[in-house]
């Protein structure tokens, strides 16, 4: 496959400018950049999911124009979103049939599809019962079924975006195996990843992508992580390095015996206890899906739950919302579009939301003093953006989350949730979001820290949870937390005391 | 095309909001000139007597005069529709707070303004009354307020009837008017323009004034709008979803309320099946959609729905069928929703480019 000065522009987003590269048949080949770098919106364009403005895309030397995904499929060319794309009620066999069944008069001979699953799966070197519903299957095995249904339509170049994000270390090691087991057999894999020690690992060659641009292509061996990191960034690499601390007596917020029931399901968070200190960063690690999300929910009062929560001393168990923000609770949420920002408003009524009582003078909202808060947070945090009066649509994912962050900080609290506060942003964002956290923890604000970036947890909390199935497995502290060790309390082979 | 973008990009964003909207009347008459055209009626002799019609003076107060009901029912749903909260309901809350405020006003006696100001408030709180009845069950049974309130309805008529024929029919008069007991002098709100225009018509212009205060400036309001722009991020920020959907759903009942005082307290000074004019709870859901919930729009909408209805009357005399009438309001409706559609999506991208374009700039000035 040959890439030739590919461009793809977009409104307010980096997009691809002049992108070069080419793959060999029977390679792994990695895409690595930063997020936002425009890996996916190439991965896009290769997948017929959009035309480039200009440059061209060929196939065995053939120039193609993709029109749809069809159209790449039919090219032999399949992807593997990062976001699963499966029918959980329907058995692995279904799923991997689905949109490509195997029909005679249309009665659909489940037998023969299943004698090429099993086939494909043999050459995957995977074992897997077609006939299990996809609900009870892990998220190792969901990847797995993903991929074999891209194999069944026939690709011979399997793109795979962000494959790792949702496996633990161990499931990483499975992948890869089966990915060097396609490619003996002659598939093409583009291997999407931020991740170095992976891509490194893993793959044939590595093309860097900074800025929507093409940086080179290197193998492995000509180069180091440190020297694959900086021509990511482009500079040197900034990194969370652990600070001394003093982590106070006060405990800010004390959680007991948690837990989130749901009816016809097991437990979504069970029985946690734990406790946070003024000037303390707990970190929480885990697969997403454990209880994390639900945690958070219940700890600011969205989700009903049994056990007790206290914020300075103060029972809030039963409190609503808005009494716990005003107790001292602050949410930096897991998704920022879905649950943080009003994408159509402008950047000044996203500031307000949470804060309009601060606002409000005999019912009014004072929109004066609303904007001039807005253009205090734009400034102390960077937002990258005209002016307050800029619908929060119209930045990029990384200064949405940089004002999502400002608002959170802004409201001076004494706990603060922060879940994957520098998920997507870019290296300077990220700096500055760490810098921040750690001034108002020094300043003695108590956090709860939420992450999948192990670089993250390890390096900013002072102590690490666990969280497998809802329920906390193991306590450690960072400088003993090795990747490999958390991988395993991750998959709950190991439960720590 | 390219300097034609350049000029349109150009424009403030309430100008291509306004453009947009004649873009899509004018749509909509093509498509009714259209379907005149293919019922064999001349379309352009239509219009003609529309225009002619309409725009006399006697003709635009009734165009005035037919806006109340429309103004107030429109703004009754807009406040729902901007929390997402569908209250088809406004006909059956209207009609039962026109019966329970008629008889409340010809069994009080009171002073002059008093009494209507009494009537008014009787009217707004039995409209809440009857939408709270959704909203509890859509609070406490997570039942969907569309369905309940359109079965409310129903509902409503029923109970009604039974009100009215048993409780507060006055047949005082043999039986040949069929209304509640007429409410005296000091209840009745006097015309502007007698015959043509009541006074109503300003308390219509004043609630949908307090429309605007409410959603777009008050705290309230701003709990309103993030609730309907993304509820997920509203509870998250404190916002209580619950507390929300009750108030929005009394406030709208209590506009709801309101929509026939015109009827009752400026014309038939009473409440009658016949006399009591229908449909305008489901007419102000068209209003609110084409003056896409602002209180200008609702304004304009209910002005272009009154003045159409004004004529209808004389395209029948003329020979051509008066429910063309509605026919061109409906597709009103739809092309300016579609066209609505269609600008916003233009005014985002511009909006997204022009901010990268700005960050641009401000990037080579440092």
């Amino acid at each position: 496959m040959e890439l030739r000065n590919i461009s793809k522009g977009f409104p307010g987003v980096i997009a691809n400018r002049d992108i070069s590269m080419s793959v060999e048949r029977g390679t792994i080949h990695a895409i690595v950049g930063e997020n936002g770098a425009g890996k996916s919106t190439l991965m896009k364009t290769l997948y017929g999911l959009h035309r480039p403005d200009s440059g061209t895309v060929a196939v065995h030397g053939q120039v193609v124009d993709f029109r749809s995904p069809s159209d790449a499929i039919e090219a032999g060319i399949g992807m593997v979103h990062q976001h699963f794309m499966l029918a959980d009620n329907l058995t692995v066999l279904e799923n991997i049939i689905l949109g490509a069944e195997p029909a005679k008069a249309g009665v659909i001979n489940a037998r023969e599809a299943g004698r090429k699953i099993a086939e494909l799966a043999k050459s995957l070197g995977v074992e897997i019962d077609v006939n299990s519903p996809v609900a009870e299957l892990g998220v190792g095995q969901r990847q797995r079924v993903e991929i074999l249904k891209v194999l069944y339509r026939g690709a011979k170049t399997l793109i795979l975006d962000e494959p790792t994000a949702v496996l633990v270390p161990q499931e990483v090691d499975e992948l890869f195996d089966n990915l060097r087991r396609l490619v003996a057999a002659g598939t093409t894999v583009l291997f999407i990843s931020h991740k170095l020690d992976e891509v490194l690992a893993v793959s044939n060659r590595i093309t860097v992508i900074r800025q929507g641009t093409t940086v080179g292509t290197v193998t492995p061996a000509e180069v180091t992580r440190r020297q694959l990191a900086e021509m990511m960034v482009g500079s040197d690499l900034p990194q969370p390095a652990p600070r001394t601390t003093q982590v106070r007596e006060q405990v800010r917020l004390e959680v007991k015996n948690l837990t989130v029931a749901r009816v016809g399901q097991r437990d979504l968070v069970r029985d946690v206890s734990l406790a946070v200190r003024s000037g303390e960063i707990l970190g929480v690690a885990g697969v997403e899906g454990n209880g994390q999300f639900e945690l958070c929910s219940a700890l600011l009062g969205r989700e009903h739950s049994t056990g007790t929560v206290a914020i300075d001393g103060n029972d809030v168990s039963r409190a609503s919302v808005r009494e716990r923000m005003n107790a001292g609770l602050a949410y930096v949420p897991f998704d920022r579009q879905r649950e943080g920002l009003m994408l159509t408003s402008s950047l000044w009524e996203n500031n307000l939301l949470g804060q309009e009582e601060k606002f409000t003078k005999f019912g009014f909202v004072n929109v004066g003093a609303a904007r001039a808060a807005c253009r205090t947070v734009i400034k102390r945090f960077g937002v990258l953006t005209p002016s307050e009066e800029v619908p929060a649509f119209a930045l990029s994912g990384g200064n949405q989350q940089k004002l999502v962050v400002g608002r959170t900080m802004s409201m001076n609290p004494a706990v603060l949730l922060a879940a994957h506060p520098t998920r997507g942003i870019d290296v300077g964002a990220q700096a500055a979001v760490w810098e921040e956290v750690r001034q108002a923890r020094d300043a003695g604000l108590a956090v709860l820290l939420v992450s999948a970036d192990l670089d993250e947890l390890l390096g900013l909390s002072d102590r690490v949870i666990v969280m497998f199935e809802g329920a906390i497995v193991a306590e450690l502290l960072p400088r003993e937390a090795t990747p490999e060790l958390l991988g395993t309390y991750m998959t709950g082979a190991k439960v720590g005391s | 095309m390219a300097k034609n973008r350049n000029v349109i990009d150009a424009l403030p964003r309430p100008v291509v909001t306004l453009l947009s909207s004649l873009v899509a009347i004018l749509l909509a008459l093509g498509i009714c000139g259209l379907l005149l055209l293919v019922t064999g009626k001349d379309p352009i002799a239509a219009y003609r007597t529309i225009l002619e019609t309409g725009l006399t003076g006697n003709k635009l107060l009734e165009m005035l005069k037919r806006s109340t009901p429309l103004m107030l029912s429109a703004s009754a749903v807009a406040i729902g529709f901007k929390m997402n909260l569908f209250n088809i309901g406004v006909e059956g809350q209207y009609l039962f707070a026109a019966l329970i405020a008629a008889e409340f006003a010809s069994r009080i006696s009171a002073p002059p303004v008093l009494h209507v100001l009494l009537t008014l408030m009787v009217a707004s709180a039995a409209g809440a009354f009857w939408a709270s009845i959704a909203a509890m069950l859509k609070v406490t049974r997570g039942i969907n307020e569309v369905i309940s309130t359109i079965m409310l309805n129903f509902i409503s008529l029923s109970v009604m009837q039974w009100l009215f024929d048993n409780y507060m029919r006055d047949d005082s008069d043999g039986g040949l008017r069929v209304t509640t007991t007429e409410i005296a002098p000091s209840g009745q709100v006097p015309d502007i323009v007698d015959g043509r225009l009541n006074g109503v018509w300003l308390v219509a212009l004043f609630v949908v004034f307090c429309y605007w205060l409410i959603v777009f400036r008050s705290k309230f309001g701003f709990r309103l709008r993030s609730s309907g722009l993304n509820s997920s991020a509203a509870q998250t920020s404190g916002i209580a979803a619950n507390r929300m959907i009750v108030v929005a759903m009394l406030l709208s009942g209590a506009i709801a309320g309101l929509v026939a005082m015109q009827s009752v307290v400026g014309e038939e000074y009473a409440y009658g099946p016949q006399a009591t004019p229908t449909g305008f709870g489901f007419a102000g859901i068209a209003v609110a959609l084409l003056g896409r919930n602002h209180p200008v729009g609702i304004v304009a909408a209910a002005m272009l729905f009154g003045f159409l209805d004004s004529t209808s009357a004389v395209l029948q005399l003329s020979g051509i069928p008066n429910s063309i009438v509605k026919v061109i309001q409906a597709v009103v409706v739809l092309t300016v929703v579609i066209v609505n559609e269609a600008t916003a999506r233009y005014m985002n991208r511009r909006t997204a480019e022009q901010t990268a374009a700005a960050l641009r700039a401000d990037k080579v000035g440092a």
